[in-house]
C-alpha cells in the first residue's frame, strides 16, 4: 500500500518535472527568446543587450534551467518582464480568486453531475435520460465562450440580475466578488457537468446490470437502499479519474471563461501575459495551472486506492 | 494449408461498410448530423462564390441592420453583411483543423500501433511517458508557443496535430493490444512478413473504423480548440472572417445586435454537434461502444 502511493507521489513528480522541461525547452527550442519576443520591432541595438544581460540569456541554456527550476521547486516563479515585478506578488490574489471559481463551480457541479447521472441510468432511453444526455452534449459541444457569452445576453443584459463583466480589482475581497463571480462559476459548473454526468450515467448503467444489484434486488432490499448505497459508490470508482481527467480540459475553460467575464483570476492574467509577450509570466501560470492539474490526478488516484480495494492487491 | 489472413476485408464496396451505412441510415440523428455536416463542408469549400455581399466591405451607412430579405443574417457595427461572413466564416477553422487532425491521426495511429505491436518494457515506460505528456492541459501550451512565434495557421495545424496526437496514441494502442495475439498476426510473423509490413498490411486495417471514430471526435475538440483561440484573438487574423473572432468582436455589441453573435455561434455550435452526431451513429453502426469512452 505505501509503496502504492510512494509510486503515485513518484510518477506526480515526474509529470510536474516533465512540465517544467517542457515549458522551459518549448522556449529555448523554438526561434526567438524571451527578449525578443517581448521587445518585438525594438529587438535591437542596445535594448535587447540589456534585456538580455538582465535576463542572464548569455549563460548556457541548462545552467539557466538550473537556476530556473530550482527557483519554481522553491516556490520562486522569478520576475515579470512587462510588470517588472515578481510573478508571485502578481498571481497571489488572483490564484485565490480563481481557486474561489474553481471549487464553487465544483461544489455545485459534482453533486448535481452525479445526481443527474443517477437519474438518467436508472430512466434510461426514457423521457428523463433523454433531456439530461441530450442537455449533457449541447452543453459540452457548445464552446464555453457561447455558453458564457448566452448567459451573458439572458441573465446580466435581459434581467438584469448579475453584472456582465467584473470590474472589481483583483486584490478586492472575495467577499466583494460575490455578484461577479456567480456567472462565471454557473457557466463552468455547466459544463463540468455534463463530463461527469456521461461518466456517471454509463458506469451506472453497468453496475445497476451487475449480479450483486441483482441479488441485491432479489432480497428485497429497498431500491434507494440499492441506488444510493450499494451501485453508487462502485458505479464512482471508475468516475473518479475521469472527474479528474476532465479537470484538464476545464482548466483551459477557465482560461476562456475568465477572459469572457474580465474575472480577475490567473486565466485573464496569461491572456494578458501573451499579449504582452511577457514569456516568464505565462511560463510561470502554465506551471502553476498544470501543477493544479498533477494534484487533482495524484488526489483521484489516492482516492481511488482509499476506496477500491482491488486495485491494492493487483500488479 | 489454408494461409490465415486478416478478418477485415479492407475495400471500400466490401459487405461490411455496406452494412455500417446500412446501419448507419436507420439512425435519425446521425443521418441530420451528416447533413449538417455535409452543409457546413460545402459552405467552406464554395462558400466565397456563394456569398451574395463582399464580407470584408465595410458601409457606415448600414450599421446593425435587423436581419432582412437583403441582409439575411443583419449586418454587423461596420455595416458588413453577416451571412456573407457567416457562410465563408468556418473556413479557417476547417481547413486548419482538418489538417491538424489529418497530423493527429496519422502521428498517433503510427506511435500507438507501434506501441502495442512492440509491448513489453519499452512500451509501459513510453505510455508513462505518454501518460505524462497527457496530463498537461493543451492551451497552456499553444497559448505558450503563440507566444513565442505569433499565431499563424502552420503553427495552428503542428501543435494542434502534435498535442491532439498524443490522445490517440492511448486509444490506437488500446485497439492493437486488442488484435497482436491474434492468429492472424502471429501467421503473418510466422511468413517471415517484416514489422512495417504487418503493421499497415494487418494492424491497420482492423483498427481503421476504430481510428475514423477517434478522428470525427479529435476533429470535434480540435474545432472547440481552435474557436477558443480564435475568440481570444490567437486564431485568424482579421478582417478574414471566422466565427470565434466573430463572437469575440460582436460581443461587446450583444444588447444592440444580439443576431451578430447568434448566428456565428449557431454556425459553429451546429457544426460539432453534427460532427458528434455523425461519429455517435458510426461508431454504433459498427458495433463500437462509444458510451464508455472518456470524453
Amino acid at each position: 500500500m505505501i509503496k502504492l502511493i510512494l509510486q503515485r507521489l513518484a510518477l506526480a513528480f515526474l509529470t510536474l518535472a516533465t512540465v517544467c522541461v517542457l515549458v522551459f525547452g518549448v522556449t529555448e527550442a523554438l526561434p526567438g527568446d524571451v527578449c525578443t519576443a517581448f521587445l518585438g520591432r525594438d529587438a535591437q541595438g542596445t535594448r535587447l543587450e540589456n534585456c538580455r544581460q538582465q535576463r542572464n540569456l548569455d549563460q548556457p541554456a541548462l545552467q539557466r534551467f538550473a537556476t530556473w527550476s530550482a527557483g519554481v521547486f522553491q516556490g520562486d516563479l522569478g520576475t515579470s518582464l512587462k510588470r517588472d515585478k515578481p510573478i508571485n506578488d502578481l498571481v497571489a490574489n488572483r490564484m485565490r480568486n480563481t481557486a474561489a471559481l474553481g471549487l464553487g463551480a465544483a461544489l455545485i457541479g459534482i453533486p448535481m453531475a452525479i445526481l443527474l447521472g443517477v437519474l438518467a441510468a436508472l430512466r434510461r432511453d426514457r423521457t428523463p435520460d433523454m433531456v439530461i444526455s441530450g442537455g449533457s452534449i449541447f452543453a459540452m459541444t457548445i464552446p464555453e465562450f457561447v455558453t458564457a457569452t448566452l448567459l451573458i445576453y439572458i441573465f446580466a443584459i435581459q434581467l438584469q440580475w448579475f453584472p456582465a463583466i467584473t470590474t472589481v480589482r483583483h486584490s478586492a475581497p472575495l467577499s466583494e466578488l460575490i455578484p461577479n463571480i456567480i456567472l462565471p462559476m454557473v457557466t463552468l459548473a455547466l459544463v463540468m457537468m455534463a463530463h461527469i454526468l456521461r461518466m456517471v450515467r454509463s458506469s451506472m448503467i453497468d453496475v445497476m446490470a451487475s449480479d450483486f444489484v441483482q441479488m441485491a434486488r432479489l432480497k428485497g432490499v429497498p431500491y434507494w437502499r440499492i441506488v444510493f448505497i450499494h451501485a453508487l459508490p462502485s458505479a464512482m470508482l471508475p468516475a473518479i479519474n475521469i472527474i479528474a481527467l476532465t479537470i484538464a480540459w476545464l482548466l483551459g475553460g477557465v482560461v476562456i471563461i475568465e477572459q469572457v467575464f474580465n474575472y480577475p483570476g490567473i486565466g485573464t492574467l496569461m491572456i494578458r501575459a501573451i499579449y504582452d509577450r511577457d514569456l516568464p509570466l505565462v511560463q510561470a501560470i502554465a506551471l502553476i495551472l498544470a501543477a493544479v492539474y498533477v494534484l487533482c490526478n495524484l488526489l483521484a488516484d489516492l482516492a481511488s486506492l482509499a476506496l477500491n480495494p482491488r486495485l491494492r492487491s493487483a500488479r | 494449408m489454408t494461409a490465415i489472413t486478416a478478418p477485415v476485408a479492407t475495400h471500400p464496396n466490401s459487405p461490411r461498410w455496406q452494412q455500417a451505412w446500412q446501419n448507419m441510415r436507420r439512425s435519425t440523428s446521425g443521418m441530420i448530423g451528416l447533413a449538417v455536416l455535409l452543409l457546413h463542408l460545402v459552405a467552406a469549400a464554395i462558400g466565397q462564390w456563394l456569398a451574395p455581399h463582399d464580407w470584408t466591405l465595410q458601409n457606415g451607412y448600414i450599421m446593425f441592420q435587423t436581419p432582412s430579405t437583403e441582409y439575411w443574417f443583419g449586418t454587423d457595427n461596420l455595416g458588413r453583411d453577416l451571412f456573407s461572413r457567416t457562410l465563408i466564416g468556418g473556413k479557417e477553422a476547417i481547413t486548419i483543423t482538418l489538417l491538424g487532425t489529418l497530423l493527429a491521426m496519422v502521428w498517433g495511429s503510427l506511435a500507438g500501433i507501434t506501441l502495442g505491436f512492440i509491448g513489453g518494457k519499452t512500451d509501459e515506460w513510453l505510455m508513462r511517458f505518454v501518460d505524462a505528456l497527457l496530463a498537461i492541459p493543451w492551451l497552456l501550451f499553444l497559448l505558450l508557443i503563440i507566444a513565442l512565434v505569433g499565431q499563424s495557421g502552420l503553427t495552428l495545424v503542428l501543435t494542434l496535430g502534435f498535442f491532439y496526437g498524443i490522445a490517440v496514441i492511448r486509444v490506437v494502442r488500446g485497439a492493437t493490444l486488442e488484435y497482436v495475439p491474434k492468429d492472424f498476426v502471429l501467421a503473418a510473423k510466422t511468413r517471415g512478413e517484416s514489422k512495417f509490413t504487418i503493421v499497415t498490411k494487418e494492424l491497420l486495417p482492423n483498427v481503421l473504423d476504430a481510428l475514423l471514430v477517434e478522428a470525427a471526435m479529435r476533429w470535434a475538440w480540435m474545432l472547440l480548440a481552435f474557436s477558443s483561440l480564435s475568440f481570444l484573438g490567437f486564431g485568424v487574423v482579421p478582417p478574414t472572417p471566422d466565427w470565434g473572432l466573430m463572437i469575440a468582436d460582436n460581443r461587446g455589441m450583444i444588447s444592440i445586435a444580439p443576431w451578430a453573435v447568434l448566428f456565428p455561434a449557431l454556425a459553429l455550435s451546429s457544426l460539432i454537434i453534427s460532427i458528434n452526431l455523425t461519429a455517435d451513429a458510426f461508431a454504433k453502426a459498427i458495433g463500437l461502444d462509444r458510451a464508455k469512452a472518456p470524453v
